[in-house]
């Protein structure tokens, strides 16, 4: 039984940079990496890919991660815990064998299984946001349950060098390591609940080194381009020290730590995950050394009953339109523009935005008055099932350079399909996690 | 005399579905009273009125000196089908920032 681990988080979300990881694998003396790789809507976008072509629905730049990645896990023997498997975490797999057979290396990879409940829905199932039928958003495309630390542990008690998961609540990630290497009971709600609340403190990698915090003037971050990525040394007692390989850039600090002890919290005393339901209000933070940060206290109670599960829906296209207006009148002339939009093509969408960018695109018109930008940018937004109809937003945009007010310039149009999410409670007695070993 | 509450104090915006989760933090820790008496949640629903269509509720955490505003049904339809600009409301730190007490 280990004594203390260093774990160190990577990545914090699907399109995160990849040079903190190879800085973190080569310098962090570590014993696990984890890259956090999946959003709400993420894996629905995965799983549609994967209905394209089967091969496909892992994360697009797991290719690239473990290109760069493999090579300097083997060597420091780092184990990495991802869930870039997303919708497809076998053909994820059969990827990192295809990658490690090209770079000469051979690899284990132990894949979780389970997190995909899509063949168990009726679609009659209530919605948690708004208790309606499933079926009534629309289409149905995916729907994942958030494992949590049980389904990961048989991963872990393989001697795979790779865990690769899909949909798992993501402090479990950091605390799964802990419960396998500090010998922790995982029905001790009180050290489950010490070990989420450091696995949420990094899994958005950056956002505690100084990402998402810094500001010039209240908040100075130095050397933001080299922004270094976290690494927790977690003790056997639940409590642990944040740090960051010396060198690179970035803050820890006890600012930097409440935000991200709080981000997406929405009760400080109840925080459901898979394992626990963990209580953040006692959590102790302490500046122990430049960047070091000691973090002890905080509980949990025992784990729920359910688990949640995120349910995509095709929710139709979203059409979008920009142009910009600089000098004399440029609000003036922008508005203009805004109102013939909204004349020729509000009416049929929907849902029908106009926005002011440069002015109240971001916090609306109240604490935006009496502010006078030199130049603005109108953003069109059109909502429909129907994305024919949504191509015209752009179009029409665009058509402002000869048929709307003067000065127009810069028009760029964009079209996206939606796919939205919701989720429900499924009883975790219902959910089979398994595991499937995968070796060069 | 009324000051801004981005000179005395650090926010960050989270979010889960349409709810908006805003974190507040006195820059200085012997300012944390100040916050706890002047920001209340009737105030933030107030201050960000264009945006918040639900309940606001707030969190008191005298241990890290923290206040938390859970607002329900802020942002529009949640992230994954909302037409905003800022669809994770990531910026509305910055609009609780602008409140003057």
């Amino acid at each position: 039984m280990a004594e203390k681990i260093r774990i160190g988080c990577g990545a914090g979300f699907s399109g995160d940079r990849l040079e903190p990881a190879l800085i973190l694998t080569e310098k962090g003396n570590l014993d696990y990496l984890v890259l956090e790789c999946l959003a709400e809507r993420t894996i629905a976008l995965a799983q549609k890919r994967k209905q394209l072509d089967p091969n496909a629905g892992y994360d697009v730049l797991l290719e690239r991660r473990i290109e760069g990645l493999l090579p300097l896990l083997l060597k420091h023997k780092t184990r990495l815990i991802t869930n870039m498997g997303a919708a497809n975490p076998i053909a994820g797999a059969k990827k990192i064998l295809e990658i490690a057979k090209k770079l000469g290396l051979k690899v284990k990879i132990a894949v979780v299984l389970g997190d995909d409940v899509f063949e168990q829905l009726s679609g009659e199932e209530l919605s948690l946001e708004g208790n309606q039928p499933l079926n009534s958003y629309g289409k149905l495309v995916s729907a994942n349950a958030y494992l949590g630390v049980e389904a990961i542990l048989p991963a872990l008690a393989t001697d795979a060098q790779i865990i690769l998961t899909g949909r798992v609540a993501d402090p479990s990630l950091f605390l799964a390591p802990m419960v396998h290497e500090l010998g922790w009971d995982k029905e001790n709600s009180d050290l489950m609940g010490k070990g989420t609340v450091l696995g949420h403190l990094m899994e958005c990698a950056g956002q505690i080194t100084g990402g998402y915090f810094a500001d010039p003037v209240s908040k100075p971050v130095p050397n933001m381009h080299i922004l270094g990525h976290p690494i927790l040394e977690v003790s056997r007692d639940g409590g642990g020290i944040i740090s960051k390989v010396d060198g690179t850039g970035g803050l820890i600090n006890t600012q930097t730590a409440k935000e991200q002890l709080l981000y997406e919290v929405l009760d400080p005393g109840n925080y459901f995950t898979p394992d626990t339901v963990a209580d953040f209000r006692s959590v102790r933070l302490e500046e122990i050394g430049p960047n070091k940060l000691k973090v002890t206290g905080g509980t949990g109670k025992p784990k729920p009953e359910t688990l949640k599960v995120s349910v995509g829906y095709q929710a139709g296209w979203i059409g979008e339109g920009e142009i910009s207006y600089a000098g004399a009148h440029a609000v003036e002339r922008a508005k203009l523009a805004g109102e013939i939009i909204q004349k020729r093509i509000g009416n049929l969408f929907d849902e029908f935005r106009v926005d002011y960018i440069g002015l109240s695109s971001l916090h609306g018109e109240s604490l935006s008055q009496g502010s006078a930008p030199y130049e603005v940018r109108l953003r069109i937004a059109g909502k429909s099932k129907n994305q024919a109809l949504t191509q015209l937003v752009g179009e029409e945009v665009e058509a402002l350079y000869t048929n709307g007010p003067a000065g127009g310039g810069g028009a760029r149009k964009f079209l996206n399909e939606i796919i939205g999410v919701v989720s429900i409670l499924m009883d975790r007695t219902q959910i089979h996690p398994t595991i499937q070993v995968f070796e060069s | 005399m009324s000051q801004k509450l981005a000179d005395i104090a650090h926010s960050r915006a989270g979010d889960k579905g349409n709810t908006l989760v805003l974190s507040l933090f006195p820059l200085e820790e012997k300012n944390y009273e100040l916050l706890v008496e002047k920001v209340t949640a009737d105030k933030v629903k107030q201050h960000l009125a264009h945006q918040l269509k639900g309940s606001v509720i707030r969190h008191e955490i005298p241990e890290l000196k923290a206040l938390l505003f859970t607002c329900e049904s802020a942002l529009a339809s949640g992230v994954t089908t909302s037409l905003a600009m800022d669809a994770h409301g990531k910026s509305l730190s910055y609009a609780l920032l602008e409140m003057r007490i």
